[in-house]
């Protein structure tokens, strides 16, 4: 009986699902059916069993529940025949997962089919291995599938290798049982077996040194010779493709030679011809030619090839760039962007290509080409290029914007050689999309004027014409608010004027417009109105005649219904009406912000926001529990998060942070007091407490940050230790930070003939997923290195913090060290391994030298 | 590496065939992925490229009349590593030098990456292969027949790793199991 056919009830159900208009009713047919299939199932009714299965598969699809049916397929496999067994693995291999306790039954199952006469059950049982085996099944049943690989059927022999794929990922000791088997795979016939043979020894390779070398003595040779076959081979119609044969192979078989040749000069040497042939005699007018050219190209690059091959590589990456397709266009910058380090020069041919297509329509394109752009910068291409992005901007989409924006905003930092030109680019981003700047950036912006003296009365000026022209965006509002409060006496009496400026006249009563043009309107938010009265206030000083018309102001926020703004506007009051004394003392200018402590602290609040993250992920409904009880009892939640804001408020001790709660929470219970709507008011100051990034009450938290971040010179040297202390005690949760114990042995992470890079481990309990890391680099050679700099990338699901080295000069064999620290989160620990790459910049005699590696010894369990 | 999923998706986004390949998402979590990847896939127009990066994976997609089929693959050990440098101190002699950068940096990765277009190629061959057996195939039949799409995808691709290309080979035990019955 086919149980495709017996009955319609499969269709039928899909016939229901189909006819129904909302999820409402699709929900209640899925329900019915469910239910009647438990009750088939717990009548354990043989004949339907295959079907409800079938019916699981679907209602599994549509995005249901469908456990109860987990037990169902390790019965039909258990069953006798063929057509049970097929849609019981199915069900197996769509409705579980290796993490299911379940699965361990099905062991004894998999090895008897595994030994089946019936090639086609050894088939399915291989591929349910292949596609859900655990590590442990993976160790029952290497031996069975080793046999498997070598028997004769061919179609076995293809899902064995597969299958010893997911083996040997599983648990890579067992990697040597499978290479000699591997090798042999690689001489047949059948392109089955041959793809499946070759992705099995790329597999290999990537577990385990030996194998790969010994693929590299025995394999090169086979492989080469089966590429050179598919390659000329005449017309075979089971495996064209667009009058090529296999593409599919050939690419498997070029991946697997780069990776032989991979920093191996003889192998690399014997598969150059065949990689020309590959490279010129390809057709490239249709999408599976073009995928071969793709492949063969990445190999090109990624081995020790000749310059030759080189060049005819990169020429086809030109002609990849220029071509019509956008899925060619695509992948030819994803390949620039790989062959950039190793010849930048022929890329930066293509680079008015490039820049058109950061242009381009297609979001995917338009990415892939930002990003190459930002590599393809240097000191000299820097300023057409910026200016090339610069008025991109001003055209682009919005929702591009804030990656053209940050991009921007980098590029100038970094290759700016002169504060004039890196002032003026950044007035422009301001007013171009100040709404899409990074508050840090910002930031720096203001640090950087503050320590131009020359250039001060400058820009202070280009920010108040800026400012006419685009005042909605929030950013340069700030900058040009904290500049006018600053240097506004210069804005008005042009001090500094450069050459290139044109004259322009701004009075004082402008100056105070300005202010007040910000402080009233509409969508200006706290942050920006509280700096707003700082500025008026010390305009009030600057400009004895306007200081009436700044007292009128100001007093219009004493009933300000925002605590912050009305406190503000109080105490600036009393200054100016009965402190006319010291006015002048207290709102002189702001000391030059120290350059050195602002990065250090840049770095230090960036660490900051991610431990912050991480305990709130780990308290999600903390946040809101915070504010009904944050009063009556203030957990240990809540005052860590009360703590991350004191990072960048006030230095206050880890010790004394009992007595900072109690004073924020005086201050709110003194004025519950004295106001009728005391709860309210506390609960603003409670929400100063919460943490940054909570959106939902972000103005007043902000506002002190970001004045707190403008003014870090209170105790420039104290401030960023405090960070790190404070950090420590976050981390551990108040233990003590000398109670971590290193668990994981050091390692040597990178050696050459000039350097050595040790790492060893330190690690909370608590927080597996953290792992401090610290470096320390020595020096092999006889000669200095100066301008040390360390850089470390790591995969997207690892966060990476560097703290700053001890020092950049690191002196000759051995006598010194630098030290550096790093803290790393693995997003996905217990489940994917750290892995880093490193690259290492210095100058040995004044001769810029550059060294990059891979770690993979890491020890297991970061 | 390799295909972590492929989905099968009609023009109203309703799913018609998922597989998913070592890969441990809840269902609240897959409904959640599937949404986003076929509103954001969708929503593109014939012009622009096929490929959407999208989480941790690069999507490759093509449509064929009313059926989407998208082909999900790591994107996460790309080469988008993203370069953090901290400066150490005292390095000043450029002005820039004291803001600390994060610079995209681009490494020569021999191993792990994807060859978008050998997917393309195989969503190709896959709908060839159907096409082959259900003469025409449309959505219905997909529909319909969902255990015989699943065991050809089966046949073709093993754990996110292609395994065979010749329609013939990957309809032989279909069409086995057929005349059997």
């Amino acid at each position: 009986m086919n149980p495709f056919s017996s009955g319609t009830r499969l269709r039928d159900m899909i016939k229901a699902i189909r006819a129904c208009k909302t999820a409402a009713e699709e929900r209640a047919v899925v329900r019915k059916e469910c239910a009647a299939i438990r009750s088939s199932i717990s009548e354990n009714d043989q004949d339907y069993s295959h079907r409800n299965i079938a019916k699981l598969m679907f209602i599994h699809m549509l995005g249901y529940p469908t456990h109860f049916g987990q037990m169902e397929c390790l019965k039909l496999i258990a069953s006798a025949g063929f057509p049970e067994k097929r849609i019981g693995y199915l069900g197996l291999m769509l409705l579980l997962d290796e993490r299911q306790e379940v699965l361990m039954l099905v062991t004894n199952s998999l090895k008897q089919d595994l030994g089946h006469t019936n090639q086609y059950i050894v088939g399915l049982a291989l591929c349910a291995l292949g596609n859900i085996c655990s590590a442990e099944m993976a160790r029952d049943l290497a031996p069975e599938v080793e046999r498997l690989l070598l028997t004769r059927d061919p179609n076995i022999k293809k899902k064995a290798a597969l299958c010893s794929i997911r083996i040997i990922r599983k648990v890579p000791d067992l990697a040597e049982n499978f290479s000699s088997p591997a090798t042999s795979l690689l001489k047949e016939k059948h392109h089955g077996v041959l793809i499946a043979g070759v992705q099995l020894c790329t597999d290999l390779c990537k577990v385990s040194e030996d194998a790969s070398n010994h693929l590299r003595k025995n394999c090169t040779e086979g492989l080469v010779r089966i590429l050179k076959d598919i390659c000329n081979s005449p017309y075979a119609p089971e495996y064209d493709i667009a009058g090529i044969t296999d593409p599919f192979l050939h690419i498997r078989v070029l991946r697997l030679l780069r990776m032989l040749g991979h920093g191996d000069a003889d192998t690399s040497e014997y598969i150059n011809d065949i990689l020309a042939q590959v490279a010129s005699k390809t057709e490239s007018n249709k999408n599976a030619g073009n995928a071969i050219l793709y492949e063969c190209v990445e190999t090109i690059m990624g081995i020790e090839a000749t310059s030759g091959l080189r060049v005819l590589a990169i020429n086809i990456l030109g002609r990849f760039l220029s071509n019509r397709d956008n899925n060619i266009r695509y992948v030819a910058l994803n390949m620039l962007m790989k062959a950039i380090s190793v010849d930048s020069q022929a890329v930066q041919r293509h680079r008015t290509t490039i820049l058109e297509c950061v242009k381009d329509s297609d979001a995917s394109i338009r990415k892939r080409a930002l990003e190459l752009v930002f590599l393809l910068v240097n000191d000299t291409n820097a300023k057409p290029l910026t200016k090339e992005l610069i008025d991109y901007l001003e055209v682009s989409d919005q929702d591009f914007k804030g990656d053209l924006t940050s991009k921007i905003c980098s590029i100038i930092e970094k290759f700016s050689q002169e504060k004039k030109w890196y002032i003026d680019q950044m007035v422009k981003v301001l007013s171009l999309a100040g709404n899409y700047v990074k508050d840090n950036v910002w930031h720096a912006l203001i640090v950087a004027i503050s320590n131009a003296p020359d250039l001060q009365g400058y820009s202070v000026r280009s920010l108040y014409k800026a400012f006419q022209l685009s005042s909605e965006q929030v950013s340069l509002v700030q900058v040009t608010i904290w500049c006018i409060g600053e240097y506004g006496e210069m804005l008005v009496n042009n001090v500094g004027v450069l050459q290139v400026e044109e004259p322009m006249t701004v009075t004082e009563s402008d100056a105070v417009d300005v202010l007040e043009s910000c402080l009233t309107h509409h969508s200006t938010d706290i942050t920006t109105q509280s700096m707003c009265l700082i500025a008026l206030l010390k305009l009030s000083s600057r400009f004895p005649p306007s200081s009436g018309r700044v007292k009128e102001i100001i007093t219009t926020h004493i009933g300000s219904v925002v605590l912050e703004l009305q406190q503000r506007a109080i105490e600036f009051n009393s200054i100016i009406q009965r402190h006319q004394n010291i006015k002048s003392s207290l709102v002189e200018r702001m000391p030059v912000l120290d350059e050195s402590t602002f990065i250090s602290k840049r770095a230090g609040s960036s660490q900051a926001n991610i431990s912050t993250e991480k305990s709130n992920q780990q308290l999600p409904s903390g946040a809101s529990l915070k504010l009904s009880n944050g009063v009556a009892k203030p957990a240990a939640s809540p005052l860590v998060d009360l703590l991350d804001l004191s990072l960048d408020d006030t230095p206050v001790p880890t010790s004394t942070s009992n007595d900072f709660l109690h004073d924020l929470l005086d201050v709110g219970l003194t004025n519950s007091s004295s106001s009728a709507s005391g709860t309210d008011i506390l609960m603003d100051l409670l929400s100063i407490g919460t943490p940054v990034q909570s959106n939902t009450t972000p103005e007043n938290g902000s506002s002190i940050k970001g004045f707190n971040d403008i003014l870090p010179i209170a105790k420039p040297n104290t401030a960023t230790v405090q960070v790190v202390d404070l950090l420590d005690g976050l981390a551990s949760n108040g233990s003590h930070p000398g109670a971590q114990s290193p668990v994981h042995p050091s390692i040597t992470a990178y050696q050459s003939s000039t350097l050595k890079i040790t790492f060893s481990f330190t690690k909370q309990p608590d927080k597996p997923q953290v792992t401090q890391i610290h470096a320390t680099f020595m020096n092999l050679s006889s000669e200095a290195y100066t301008d040390f700099i360390f850089q470390a990338a790591v995969p997207k699901f690892i966060q990476l913090h560097l703290d700053p080295a001890n020092s950049n000069h690191l002196p000759a064999s051995g006598n010194g060290r630098i030290t550096q620290t790093f803290t790393i989160t693995n997003t996905q620990h217990g489940q994917k391994p750290l892995a880093m790459r490193i690259r290492i910049a210095y100058k040995v005699s004044n001769q810029e030298r550059l060294e990059q590696g891979q770690i993979n010894n890491f020890p297991p369990g970061l | 590496m390799g295909i972590r999923f492929v989905l099968l998706v009609n023009k109203q986004g309703q799913t018609r065939l998922a597989q998913y390949y070592a890969e441990h998402l809840t269902l609240d979590e897959r409904r959640a992925l599937e949404g986003e990847i076929v509103r954001k896939c969708l929503a593109r127009t014939e012009q622009q490229c096929s490929f959407v990066e999208h989480r941790n994976y690069k999507i490759v997609y093509r449509r064929y009349a009313s059926l989407f089929f998208l082909v999900g693959v790591d994107n996460d050990e790309q080469m988008e590593y993203t370069y953090c440098g901290s400066f150490t101190h005292g390095r000043s002699k450029q002005f820039s030098s004291v803001i600390a950068y994060v610079a995209m940096g681009a490494v020569v990765d021999v191993i792990a990456y994807v060859n978008e277009l050998a997917i393309l190629e195989f969503i190709h061959l896959f709908v060839e292969t159907m096409d082959r057996h259900f003469g025409n195939v449309c959505e219905l039949d997909i529909m319909f027949h969902l255990e015989k799409a699943h065991f050809m995808l089966e046949e073709m691709v093993m754990n996110g790793c292609i395994v065979e290309t010749s329609k013939s080979n990957i309809l032989a035990p279909i069409q086995l199991m057929e005349k059997a019955s």
